[in-house]
């Protein structure tokens, strides 16, 4: 039994929502540089809940001030992967924080075909699950 | 006709709009006043300013009535002799097209050749690339615009630079305002051989050279902000220092009076130094005399001092 019948990749921030525009998304970016928190950009083809660990698509943009810029960037990003997962970053340096504060995917792959539960029997019947991504029975690169 | 928002409802087509009522409303006659104050002469830039002012004026007045227009092309190019003033209206232009509306950020970034153009094939595009998403929003100032493309040159990659720069000043017209600079001949040629650059650049300003009087007037803005101020002496002497200087060569109009400023202050220093056992008051040290003024080579020879050697006779070993 899927607790994620419609297959998509649920990781980081308004993953439930319909895919955002680019409006939306540059409402999103002019609020994280409202608070001076540093953008980046990663893409990977291999989804999986506990992947966290993208591909960075250039160095995080510190001393850009505007929505546009980064929006240039969003779309270069996607005509160089148009069939990846890139997803947009937003890192506080304030100290005590230091971390990623907004995660959210900006683009994805046209088909993504879903996630299956993988179970293994250990010692005495006992039961370890996991998940497990279909795409990832491809090699890297032949998945979409 | 009007929706239910009071604060948006669209205008009967009869009604009646007071457009002095909307320059007192939106603060574009500060924009001017300042402009006014701070830039003396420009004349030609003034009226630029003003006609962009009032294109704001009537554009927000037709937003009244949902008439709706296009972001009006904004790129500019400056031409002018060294000194007449093209870099500090640039940056000045980043703070009033934002105070205006037409620019999101009022930041500016200033380059020249070097950070748009890379040395090697494949460095160009992403150098050019980053230069202008840290303008977005802004201005992009780009000094000595005519290096960009060498044609004798076959390995230069200016012109893949400009290519880049075409590209986002035709697409990203609402995002970034391009502002060009450099001597007007040579700026004249870079034009004559890229016609897609001269197409898209909507304003042409030549900034004339200053005269006697608004050097003069210059020269006390510059002693003003530095808290200095000539005696009634002085004043007179360097209207003459000034008139002479204009005939001779390599005038950089005010950048000459910057440095012949500079000069002045350290014959002041000099001169306060060779009386060093007199009590000084604050006005003598923030006045200068028109000795100081007079003790320059271009009074006593007509001619320049180019080997820097001037007011070597009041140095104290």
């Amino acid at each position: 039994m899927m607790t994620n019948p419609s297959r998509i990749l649920t990781q980081g921030q308004f993953s439930f929502l319909p895919p955002l525009t680019d409006e939306q998304i540059t409402a999103q970016v002019k609020y994280a540089l409202s608070k001076g928190w540093a953008l980046g950009i990663e893409y990977t083809d291999d989804p999986h809940p506990r992947n966290t660990y993208w591909e960075m698509f250039g160095n995080p943009m510190f001393d850009l001030k505007d929505p546009a810029g980064i929006l240039l960037e969003i779309n270069s990003a996607r005509k160089t992967f148009p069939n990846h997962y890139i997803r947009v970053t937003a890192f506080s340096a304030i100290r005590g924080v230091e971390s990623v504060t907004m995660s959210y995917i900006v683009n994805r792959p046209k088909t993504e075909p879903g996630f299956g539960l993988v179970r293994q029997e250990t010692d005495g019947r006992t039961m370890r699950y996991t998940i497990h991504s279909y795409a990832t029975d491809k090699a890297e690169g032949e998945r979409y | 006709m009007s929706e239910t928002d009071p604060l948006n409802a669209v205008l009967a087509d009869d009604a009646q709009v007071n457009l002095e009522k909307e320059f007192e409303d939106s603060n574009v006659k500060d924009v001017l006043d300042k402009l006014d104050r701070e830039l003396i002469g420009l004349k030609p830039v003034k009226t630029r300013i003003r006609e962009i002012a009032a294109l704001l004026l009537v554009d927000r007045l037709r937003k009244q009535f949902a008439l709706t227009s296009e972001t009006p092309t904004l790129h500019m190019n400056f031409t002018g002799n060294p000194g007449t003033g093209k870099t500090t209206v640039a940056m000045r232009m980043a703070e009033i097209l934002h105070r205006l509306g037409y620019v999101r950020g009022g930041h500016l970034v200033s380059v020249t050749r070097d950070d748009l153009v890379g040395q090697y094939i494949g460095h160009t595009a992403p150098k050019t690339k980053e230069v202008i998403k840290k303008a977005m929003g802004g201005v992009l100032f780009i000094d000595e615009a005519y290096y960009l493309y060498k044609p004798e040159n076959e390995r230069d990659y200016g012109a893949e630079s400009i290519e880049i720069l075409l590209q986002t000043m035709e697409n990203n017209r609402d995002d970034l305002v391009v502002i060009l600079a450099g001597y007007k001949d040579r700026m004249d040629k870079f034009f004559h051989s890229n016609p897609g650059l001269r197409s898209r650049v909507a304003h042409h300003v030549d900034f004339p050279d200053y005269s006697a009087e608004e050097l003069l007037h210059i020269a006390k803005l510059m002693l003003a902000t530095q808290n200095y101020r000539f005696s009634p002496d002085a004043e007179k002497a360097f209207f003459d220092y000034i008139t002479i200087r204009m005939t001779l060569e390599h005038f950089a109009n005010a950048r000459s009076v910057r440095n012949a400023l500079d000069r002045a202050r350290l014959r002041q220093a000099n001169r306060l130094f060779a009386n060093a056992s007199k009590s000084l008051s604050k006005t003598d040290l923030m006045t200068l005399e028109a000795e100081d003024i007079l003790a320059s080579r271009v009074f006593l020879e007509g001619k320049l001092d180019l080997d820097g050697d001037e007011g070597s006779d009041a140095v104290v070993d």
